[in-house]
């Protein structure tokens, strides 16, 4: 207060100055202090423990640490799919103030269009991807040029060494590294790690200053190991390829199973892609054909009526069928054989693909009986291996079943099946009348009984019908395979088109090799062949020889035929007409 | 051969024009900027020393001259700073939006910073000059002088600057004896428009909504004062910001060094205008209050010198210098606290900057000058 004391002695100043002016001024002073000194004790003292948590949540991250997700591998540890480190470049808009010339060199060194990053960084998001998955070294670049907000993030990306190949078994991965085909999607629980995390300090523009703490490890994904055996899916991805394209057909598709232990060594599409680059990709190379889409099996369905009939006891391989001269009526509709034939044996019915035998068969048995046949059989319920998007086909219950379409049924129409499912259900034949349960991964201990269907004696029988079709005299002399006895049987069916049956065939062959005591069961359907014939026989069944020829000697089966000259010769005609 | 009689003669006189009193509470508040710049940018110490020995050196030339010479210096600053401004309107460089600079060819110079001085010594000197003769007219005459650099320097635009050149001018007016029916209706609209604007924030801050007079970043300066949280990554930034780092600090602070806000690069404009922030987050609530003990201990001093004037001027000088100390002090903690919108005033002589502290040195060297020739009873 001095001092104010002194104002008023000031001469000068007690004339225009009255004491109250210079009070009013120390007054402004003391009360600017005091809410100064008021707002500083209310910030640091009452709502310290907020503004420090505040200021804590500005600094501390956790950092999620990404897993690495888990290999595919085939069944002898050959690899599938992997990951490998990349870097992902992003940016923080708001943070990045980049001028022309930086957007410039961002452009150069990402390859990037420069309308396309200046959109980007216009787009109002808090956090724009650049560009994904770019190799560590050019990451490395884009960082050294020190931009404010641009930013490198670790992440995967899945390679597939196979390409094409297998691409629709192991299916495939999106940026963020989750499955969306195959077993890429079916197994993506157990192939995706656990991701980790790290407490960390960072600054304003998002770098790291200080490591604090490793909350969690990130536990990297499991790795699957497939039945596919990647050799046998080379083969049967090659022959299935030459095939479509020899034939020109519209798709093609094969899987090759093991009879010992239900695991599948082979699956492949034609259409297919490279889950490496799936730039344009269309629908009809995505789709997984073998599990995915049902179809009319036609003659294939054959041995599973013979093997009724003979079951029962009324009928035996010998048991002869007027199949009436390729023509014959029920309820007004009429059925035919592609050749007429007069009397033939079950045996023959199966050799020559007789319709018309087969139907006769089936009638002499109620709906019932029949349909309970094909439910064991696994048809018209998926086979449930977790894949995604397996279909069970069509089996409508034999109660409305009517005789013209048990008829049908017995020489596949009016029945769908998938590729996979019709596969399964030759296992019958193959496992001396018994069913095991498929498996996509690789199985180490096979059950050792089945669900039985045939008794053993009948599935014998019915195998040796078939062998008789890869023999001269059968529909199938193109599926024998040299050294081994092959067992088969051919469809060529023709293709439904909204309720309407087209004059578009599906020719297929599924066989099992060796005869003597099938290790594999091979199907393949050919969709659409339009060049060089349209028979199962014709177009299918070489395929299948192929395969069963290659993969045969890839396990080393042993040979159960002396090799024949005939076949030798037929081999060398096979071959030189692969190449013309 | 000399006489070490001479050499304390000489020192003396060296000596004599400091103010012991003003020189130790500079140099404490020199040394606390000194300390909290070898915190927040240690790279910039050599620097500040730099303009530290100029400043010392200018308050110590300033403090050397009588207030006469201040005096006849007065008119022609005002004259040759209203002209530099004039050439900004017209010539100036246009940085950041605004056109601040005067190119002159060999230097960049923003003349409205000379008119934080210049305004004073002027008002001062005409004050002096109407002494024994002061009619209500003067004051009218007084106003003009101020408007006219203030109102070039608003349309610049540079609210902050405008504000405490009028400040600055306003205090010399304030203490000359301007009467009571013109200062209470001002202070009376100018407290109901503060209310008005606080009770309708919403209304007056969409984003539609123009203020007469004020550029668009200026509405959102106060906008955002009043609502920091509706724009946290724009405009509030810094308000958020610098609560937090004051917040944080507590009763003594996280040590020398140890702000999260600070060097984790969070806290803008750290060793300039929040250089407060620092301090109250590193050395807490005890940093806040020496500072401001410090400003009390120099503004008190300042007054008390103002008080002892021996003329007019010296009085009106030393009076308006020691009201800009407050005015920068109140209105640069005032905004980091978070209390009044963010306007880009310094610290007094804590903030960064060699300009400023050049200035600030300047002003103490006036005030020591006025005390040394004070009026002796």
């Amino acid at each position: 207060m001095k001092h104010t004391h002194s104002f008023n002695h000031n001469p000068l100043l007690s004339k225009r100055l009255p004491e109250w002016r210079a009070r009013l001024v120390l007054i402004a002073l003391l009360s600017g202090s005091v809410v100064l000194g008021a707002r500083a004790m209310y910030l640091q003292g009452v709502n310290k423990e907020f503004l420090q948590r505040k200021g804590e949540s500005r600094y501390a991250r956790t950092l999620e640490l990404s897993a690495n997700r888990g290999k595919v591998v085939d069944r002898n540890g050959d690899t599938l799919a992997t990951s490998t480190p990349v870097k992902s470049i992003a940016v923080i808009p708001d943070m990045a103030q980049l001028g022309a010339g930086e957007v410039a060199q961002l452009g150069k060194i990402l390859d990037l269009n420069l309308t396309d990053i200046n959109r980007k960084l216009a787009s109002g998001k808090d956090y724009v991807f650049l560009s994904r998955a770019v190799a560590p070294d050019v990451a490395d670049r884009v960082m050294a040029l020190k931009l404010p907000g641009v930013q490198a993030q670790d992440e995967y990306r899945r390679y597939y060494p196979t390409g094409e190949m297998a691409a629709h078994l192991v299916g495939f991965t999106n940026v963020d590294d989750r499955g969306q085909e195959g077993v890429e999607l079916a197994f993506n629980d157990m192939l995706t790690g656990k991701p980790g995390s790290r407490r960390v300090i960072k600054d304003r523009r998002g770098q790291i200053v200080e490591d604090v703490e490793t909350i969690r490890r990130p536990q990297d994904g499991g790795n699957l190991q497939l039945a596919i055996d990647a050799k046998i899916q080379y083969l049967a991805y090659s022959a299935l390829k030459q095939a479509v394209q020899q034939h020109k057909a519209k798709a093609g598709s094969a899987v090759v199973l093991d009879a010992r232990t239900g695991e599948v060594l082979a699956l492949v599409n034609n259409p297919t892609y490279n889950p490496n680059n799936r730039v344009k990709l269309s629908g009809e190379q995505l789709r997984n054909r073998v599990m995915t889409d049902s179809f009319e099996p036609g003659s294939t369905m054959k041995p599973f009526v013979a093997a009724m009939a003979l079951e029962s006891n009324r009928f035996r391989a010998d048991t002869m069928i007027d199949t009436l001269g390729g023509k014959m009526t029920i309820d007004g509709a009429t059925i035919s054989d592609s050749h007429s034939h007069g009397m033939l044996s079950v045996a023959q019915v199966i050799q020559k693909s007789s319709n018309i035998g087969s139907a006769r068969m089936a009638l002499a048995f109620p709906a019932q009986h029949m349909w309970e046949l094909y439910d064991d059989l696994g048809f018209g319920k998926p086979l449930k291996l977790g894949f995604p998007g397996e279909v069970g086909g069509r089996l409508r219950p034999w109660k409305s079943w009517r005789p013209i379409e048990q008829a049908t049924m017995a020489y596949g129409h009016g029945v769908s099946v998938t590729l996979m499912q019709l596969a399964h259900g030759y296992m019958a034949f193959a496992r001396d009348g018994e069913l095991i349960p498929l498996s996509l991964t690789r199985v180490d201990a096979p059950p050792l009984h089945g669900q039985r269907v045939f008794s053993p004696e009948v599935a014998r029988q019915v195998r040796a019908m078939m062998e008789s079709v890869t023999q001269p005299g059968g529909t199938a002399p193109l599926a024998a395979v040299p050294g081994y006895r092959a067992a088969g049987k051919t469809g060529t069916a023709y293709k439904l088109e909204n309720g309407r049956y087209t004059k578009k065939y599906l020719a297929s062959f599924v066989g099992l090799v060796p005869a003597s005591e099938p290790r594999l069961i091979v199907a393949v359907a050919i969709d659409e062949p339009s060049v060089g014939g349209h028979y199962g026989g014709d177009v299918a069944a070489p395929v299948f020889s192929q395969i069963s020829a290659g993969a045969l000697r890839t396990l080393g089966v042993r040979p159960d035929a002396p090799i024949t000259p005939q076949q030798v010769a037929q081999q060398q005609l096979g071959k030189s007409r692969e190449a013309m | 051969m000399i006489n070490l009689a001479d050499i304390r003669l000489g020192a003396l006189r060296l000596v004599r024009p400091i103010d012991p009193f003003l020189l130790v509470i500079t140099a404490a508040i020199i040394a606390v900027a000194t300390l909290m710049l070898g915190s927040s940018s240690p790279e910039r110490m050599n620097a500040h020393l730099v303009n530290v020995g100029v400043g010392v050196a200018v308050m110590w030339a300033m403090a050397s001259q009588p207030p006469q010479r201040l005096h006849s210096f007065a008119l022609p600053l005002y004259v040759v700073g209203v002209l530099l401004l004039i050439g900004v309107a017209l010539f100036g460089d246009v940085s950041k939006g605004a056109r601040r600079w005067l190119n002159l060819g060999v230097m960049r110079i923003q003349p409205s910073e000379l008119m934080k001085i210049a305004m004073p010594l002027m008002l001062a000197w005409y004050f002096q000059k109407r002494e024994g003769s002061l009619k209500v007219r003067d004051f009218f005459v007084a106003t003009l002088l101020l408007m006219v650099p203030v109102g070039l320097i608003i349309k610049q635009p540079d609210l902050g600057t405008s504000l405490l050149v009028l400040g600055a001018g306003f205090f010399v007016i304030f203490f000359a004896g301007l009467s009571w029916k013109l200062i209470i209706p001002v202070a009376v609209l100018g407290t109901a428009a503060i209310i008005a604007i606080i009770s309708y924030e919403s209304q007056i801050c969409a984003p539609e909504v123009a203020w007469p007079g004020l550029h668009d970043y200026q509405k959102h300066r106060v906008c955002t004062l009043l609502d920091p949280s509706s724009d946290p990554l724009g405009k509030g930034f810094h308000t958020i910001q610098s609560t937090i780092a004051v917040g944080s600090g507590g009763l003594v602070g996280k040590g020398w060094r140890q702000g999260t806000q600070t060097h984790l690069d969070f806290l803008p404009e750290r060793h300039t205008d929040f250089v407060l922030a620092v301090i109250s987050e590193e050395f807490g609530l005890a940093g806040v209050l020496l500072i401001v003990v410090l400003y009390c201990l120099l503004i008190g001093r300042g007054l008390m010198i103002a008080a002892n004037a021996a003329t007019l001027f010296g009085r009106l000088l030393a009076g308006s210098i020691t009201m800009i100390f407050f005015t920068y002090a109140f209105v640069n903690m005032g905004m980091v606290a978070g209390i009044l919108p963010v306007v880009g005033v310094p610290l007094p002589m804590v903030s960064y900057g060699g300009t400023a502290l050049v200035t600030l040195c300047l002003g103490v060297g006036i005030l020591m000058s006025v005390q040394q020739h004070r009026r002796r009873r």
